[in-house]
This record gives C-alpha cells, structure tokens and sequence, in this order.
C-alpha cells in the first residue's frame, strides 16, 4: 500500500498490529546468520511441517536475533490467553513436540528458556506463565541491558514494514519531516550527545551541523556497514533483523543536512544482510516512504546498497568512500573530514548501522531522554558481541558505563566452562587486551582508551587461562599486516618486521632485544602511519607488553609458553593410565602420528607430531596432556 | 573547460556491482569480461584490474565447484578454527588459496563471517556451519560429493 499521509500510515500500522499480535498462536524463529549456524532452517521447516500434519493453524515467522546467541535456535511463542514464552536450543524434534503441546492448548516446559511480558493484547502481563519460569528481563544475561538500537531485533519480522511500523517506526520521520526543521533535527541529535557508535566517537550532531553548513548543494548520506572487526558482528545483526531503523535513521539524517541520496556499504562477506537491507529499500520505496516527496513533504530521498569486495581498510571512511567512488580502497589523509569533502568530493555524512538505528529513537522520545541514559560524555546505549571463552556469548546492548566486570562476569556468566578469565579484548585490531584485574572500569570511550584499548565498534572477545596472550598478539598483528592497503611505508613495512619479531617470540628464538625493538617499531607504526588502521595496529602488541609482559618473558628467556598454546614450545604426550585406546584421536589426527592398538593405551610420535593439539581437544578421556 | 582531460567517474558502486556480477557468473574475473566490463563502464582497463587485484574477493583463476570459508576471526582463532582449517587441508590435500584437482573443492580463509557467537565457523557456499569440532569436518565435507551420505546442512537439522 501506498503511505502518502500521516493517516496512511495509521492504516499500515494497523495492519501490522493484526500480524504482530495474531488472533491465533504466533511462532517466531530466529534467523539471523547465528539461529542459521545453530540450525534454525531446519526448525523453521519442523514448525511448519508439524502444524501442516495437524492441521495446526498458527502464523509461522522468520524474525532476527534477539540477543542470547549462546541459546540458539531460539523460538519465542505467542499464545493468546496463555502468554508468551522463548523456548531455547530448539531441535526439529522438539519442534514436533512443541506444536503438539500447543494444539493440546498449552505451553509446555520442555526447552523453555523465559516468558516475555508483552504489549499486546489478549497476553497475560504479569504472574508466571508457567510454574518456576524466570521473565526475560529478569535472566542475568538480560537484567542489565537497555535495547535502543536493538529494540526490535528478533521481535519482529525484519521483512515486513508493517510490524515495523507497529513498534512506532516512521513515527519519527513523519515527525521530522512534518513538524520539526532540519535543523531542529540536527539540535536534537546534538543534545542527546549521541557519538559514532562505529568506534571513533565523534559526536553526530556536531558532525551533521558541519556538514550542513558545508557549501554545495548536493550532499551524500552513508551508512557504513563494512563491518570489518573479526569478533564482531553487531551491524550485520541489526541489518538483518532490524533493517527498517537503519533506513529510517538514514532518512531523518537526509533531512536533517539536506541530501536527497544515500548508500549502505555491506560487508561482501554479509549475504543475508545484504538481502535484507535490500529489501527494505525495495518495499519502502512502494510504500513511498523513500522516494520523491515522502509523507506529504516536498522532502525526497532514496537509498542504494553497495556491496563491499573483502578489504578490511574500507572500513576506513576515506577508503570506503574512495572504493564507492570505483578506485581502490585505499585512505587519503584527513582533513578534510567527509562531511566536507567527500564521495565525488563532496559534503558527506558518513555513520556507522548502530549510529543510523539510534537516530529514530532519540527524534521519537527525544535528546533529554537519551541523554539520560548512561553517563555525562557518554550518552545512551551501545552494542557489543560478547564472545570467546565466554559462558554467555551473545550481542548484548547496554548503557554506557556499566562496568567490564557487569559485562563480562554478570551478563556473560564467567569464563567458559567455569575457567578463569584472564582478559577481554576489544576494538578488534585496532584495539587492545585489558586485563581481568582492570575489570571495575567503567565502559566508556575515554575509560578503554585510558587502558590501551578503545570501545571500538563493539567485539568483545573474552580469552581465559588457556589463550596465550603472545600468540593473540600476533594474530592480531598477521591480520595487519594481511589488511594493510601498503600506500604508506610505517604500517607497510612496520607490521611486516613486528609480525616477524612476534614470530621469533613464538618459536622460541627471540633475545631480549627483540623485545625492545618491537616496543620502538610499535611506537613509530602508531605515530607515523597514515590511517586509523596502522595508527592503531600496535594496541594489541602494546597492551599486551603492558599487561601481560610475564608471558613475553616466559616465551623469550624460559622459552615457554605458559598457556601451552605456541606450538614449538610445547609437547603432546599420552598418559597411558587414563588412554582406554578408543581409537579416536588415531582417526582424527591430521597427520597419523598417533600410534596404538584397539584396546591398548596409545602414544603420539614427537617427530611428526604438529602439536595442533586435536587428540587433546577431543580425547574423551582427558588423557592427552600438554607438557609446558 | 579544463584543458586537461579530467577522470571519467563511473557511477557510484558501479565498479564493485559489476565485478561483482563477473564473478558471481563466471566463478571467477576472466579477461575477456573484464576488458568488456572496462570499455562499458569507460574506464581504463589498468583501474579496472587494480579494483580486482585490491579486493580479496575476486579471484582471476577459476575457483573448484564448492568454496569452503575457514573463519579466522579473534572468536573462532581463540577457538582454534585455525585446527579446523589444518585438517581440511589435509584431508582434502590443498593449502588455502587452492583448488582440488577435482575441481570440486576451493579452501579460502576469511577474516570473520560474523557468525561469532557460534565461533568456530566455517562456511560451504551458503551454509554456515557453527560450534564446529575437528571430528566433525569430514562428515560436512562429505554432504558435498556427489552420491556420498554425509553431514546434513545447517539447515536440515538442529545441532
């Protein structure tokens, strides 16, 4: 349906309400990337299956990610009358059962993870819904958390513009654009003291005002969804749950500068991301709410997807812009900034997934509400992936200034199988190792920088006892040193000669020396280099020498490595008490250095053993011991 | 009017969607589509192939039937992906870069799928498969050969 007035759009969300809050059972499956791996498809097509044999009528939907990754697949069932319960881990078995309970009229306890008090109607609000079962605000893993950008990830159907609309979407553009002018647009956004959630943190609506006054009148809206940190996966979440936030955010920001055109920059390796923003873009240009004056206004504004080719740099804002304008990805020095000098040279605002999806909220309830969320200087809320030798992984958002120990010990549950956490790290390659003993720090930008790290776009990546800090060090600086775009000489040659210097180190041929001369070259790569990326390329070796320095030393004067990780410096034995010769680590190593008969305690020959430590991961016996 | 000539821009993305387009055709950047690609868009040939060669992407050699991406993000290294690519490599006997002689299979690593929280993750074609064990790469690798019974995807089961 066509939205040209305010009362069209009354009538999508009203359409919406019937499919957001059925009158009959709703079945939502997560099926964000994550549902996916943990075999959500395959769920989904039980659902279905087991409903069509009985002729179940119930509304089967594909939602997003809602957040507990470490519980998927994960199910949310709407029963009206009854209520509303997540069911967690789900199998295709357990879907059969599921829908067998629910056309027996009842929600059952198998596999149910939390009930979820709703808005809708016909749904019991309080009380338990069923004997012994926690509500969802009150599990540890969400307790603390505050969702903004997130607020409707894995609740709604990502496809559908309807129930978009029902969870107040388009209200704030259709406040923008009918009631609000550009510039009081861009004062809201000022005083929320919203900054770039893609880690640099600059405030947004400084950047807008800039821009605004920006001589030209063709200006260029962008979304940067080049989601380039390993461990991190925030942006495609919210693409592939949420995309409708991204693209109204993006619309309010066209308006609030006056640009009439905008890109999204997906991440190559995001397909499902890609798909979903397209569509978004597609039915919200059929309903008119992109394209020639949306809403009534005389205001116009479209959105093209771009999809990226693999290149880590074009994270990067010049190089993104420079690989959109067709050339290599590569950075160019700033100033001048984007939103002066940007695509095709001109002004350019340029945010990050998360930036875009705060922008609705705070134009709908206003800078003073967000503003008073987290604390002074760091305003709001932002969205971390929680992973790693962590008990909860999981995207988790919350209020800016929780501390890393909330986060890391309260929301994520402790070390994987209950081990000791040793250190999280954050702001991917860019950012640094903060250890367990740093963990009342607040989460703020100014706080992880203060540490040697930054806050970064979000990955959290939780390493314990077992993860040697050395070799996260220099696999950080490999991935450098592999993403390095080469045009200036300190992060070129700088990252090559301290990723050969962290191999010494890992091999057991370092000297003392090495050591130093990592330190110096670390400092001139930080302050000679051209871009963010070899700016900041040091922080993992940095924080690393700073915090963990007794596992340097062990590795270059004791040439050993205490978390029995580096390869040449550790042996894999057998203890031939604990082997039952079950025969699995024979079939299963790489290169058949495992001898042994059925039966017998077996033994690994040193000389062609790689130390990939594969028979002690899946010894069943525990009887594979590494010898530091 | 400048009297130097000034660069031609191609439209915004236009050199990426059609890279692109090629490659997700033809498996691969062969030269002929590229040199057509470049008299189309009306930019050098030289810009065009330094696009290609910048992108990790795009790969100017043929690539095997199936594209098994090893994850090598900070989740799945600290989980030790970097095991689940040693034993595809040996049971498959190519290093990553390289196709099967088949012709069946090519090995790449990426920097990270995003798929984290389920880390370590690999990816064949479009499955992802999550929470990965050493002992279960060769039944998932077998899914992928013709007439062999292996490891169901991601998507017909729950794992």
């Amino acid at each position: 349906m066509k939205i040209k007035t305010p009362s069209d759009l009354e009538k999508l969300r009203d359409h919406g309400q019937s499919m957001l809050f059925p009158q009959g059972p709703r079945v939502s499956v997560g099926m964000a990337t994550c549902g996916l791996a943990a075999g959500a498809g395959a769920v989904f097509d039980a659902f279905r299956q087991a409903a069509d044999n009985l002729r179940f009528d119930l509304t089967l939907v594909a939602t997003g990610c809602i957040g507990y990754c470490q519980e998927e697949p994960i199910v949310d069932v709407r029963m009206p009358g009854l209520g509303r319960v997540l069911y967690a881990r789900m199998t295709p078995e357990g879907a059969g059962r599921l829908i067998r309970s629910l056309a027996s009229g009842e929600l059952p306890h198998e596999n149910a993870l939390a009930s979820v008090p709703e808005e809708g109607p016909d749904i019991p609000k309080s009380a338990e819904v069923l004997s012994g079962l926690l509500t969802i605000n009150t599990l540890p893993f969400y307790a603390k958390q505050h969702k903004i950008i997130l607020r409707n990830s894995g609740l709604i159907d990502p496809r559908s513009i309807e129930e978009y609309a029902v969870r107040g979407g388009y209200h704030s553009l259709r406040l923008a654009l009918l009631h609000l002018s550009p510039q009081d647009v861009i004062d809201e956004i000022t005083r929320s003291g919203l900054r770039g959630r893609g880690g640099g943190g600059f405030p947004t609506g400084e950047k807008w005002q800039v821009c605004s006054h920006a001589a030209g009148a063709e200006k260029t809206i962008i979304c940067n969804a080049d989601e380039g940190d390993p461990g991190a996966y925030m942006d495609r979440t919210v693409l592939e749950s949420d995309p409708y936030t991204v693209i109204e955010g993006m619309t309010i920001g066209g308006y609030a500068i006056g640009a009439s055109h905008g890109y999204v920059y997906v991440r190559n390796e995001y397909p499902l991301a890609i798909e979903r923003i397209h569509h978004a873009i597609e039915t919200s240009r059929e309903s008119g709410l992109l394209g020639e004056d949306i809403l009534g206004s005389d205001f116009s504004f479209s959105i093209e997807v771009i999809r990226g080719a693999g290149a880590f740099v074009c994270g990067e804002e010049t190089a993104l812009i420079a690989s959109i304008e067709g050339g290599l990805g590569e950075p160019r020095p700033r100033p001048p900034y984007p939103a002066v000098n940007g695509l095709w040279g001109k002004p350019t605002i340029i945010n990050n997934v998360k930036t875009w999806a705060s922008v609705a909220a705070i134009v709908e309830k206003g800078a003073e509400w967000y503003a008073g969320i987290g604390i002074e200087g760091n305003t709001g809320t932002a969205v971390f992936s929680l992973v790693g030798k962590i008990a909860n992984t999981g995207l988790v958002e919350i209020p800016l200034g929780l501390s890393l120990d909330e986060m890391i010990q309260g929301i994520g549950g402790g070390g994987l199988d209950g081990k000791r956490v040793k250190a999280v790290q954050t702001g991917g390659p860019s950012g640094g190792c903060i250890p367990a003993d740093l963990f009342h720090l607040p989460i703020d930008y100014e706080s992880l920088k203060q540490a040697g790290s930054i806050m970064g776009s979000g990955g959290m990546v939780v390493m314990d006892e077992d993860t040697c800090m050395v070799d996260v060090a220099r696999y950080f600086l490999n991935f450098t040193m592999e993403e390095s775009c080469g045009k200036c000489t300190p992060c070129r040659e700088g990252t090559r000669y301290m990723y050969t210097i962290l191999t010494r180190i890992i091999e057991g041929e370092a000297t003392p020396e090495d050591l130093a001369l990592l330190e110096e070259i670390a400092m001139w790569v930080k302050g000679a280099s051209l871009c963010g990326l070899g700016q900041t390329a040091p922080n993992p070796v940095l924080s690393t020498l700073r915090y963990f320095r007794d596992d340097y030393d062990a590795h270059v004067s004791e040439k050993r490595c205490p978390a029995g990780v580096c390869r040449a410096l550790i042996r894999l034995i057998i203890e031939p008490e604990q082997c039952t010769g079950c025969g699995l680590c024979l079939r299963e190593c790489p290169v058949d250095a495992v001898r042994g008969e059925k039966k017998a305690p077996h033994s690994i020959d040193a000389d062609l053993c790689t130390r990939c430590r594969t028979c002690y991961d899946i010894c069943p016996e525990g009887a594979v011991e590494i010898v530091r | 009017m400048p009297l130097i000539a000034q660069p031609v821009h191609p439209g915004a993305g236009a050199v990426l969607a059609r890279l692109h387009a090629i490659h997700s055709e033809q498996g691969y950047l062969p030269e002929t589509d590229l040199r057509a690609a470049a008299d189309e868009l009306a930019v050098p040939l030289s810009q065009l192939y330094s696009a290609a060669a910048f992108y990790p992407a795009f790969s100017f050699q043929p690539r095997g039937r199936h594209t098994i991406q090893v994850c090598l993000g900070t989740a799945c290294y600290i989980r030790d992906s970097d095991r689940l690519l040693e034993k595809i490599e040996t049971s498959l006997g190519v290093k990553q870069g390289e196709t099967t002689e088949d012709g069946m299979f090519t090995i790449e690593t990426v920097h990270c799928l995003g798929a984290c929280s389920m880390s370590p993750v690999i990816r064949v074609d479009e499955d992802t498969y999550g929470r990965l064990r050493v002992d279960r790469v060769t039944r998932i690798l077998k899914k992928y050969r013709p007439g062999e019974p292996g490891e169901k995807g991601p998507e017909e089961q729950g794992i």
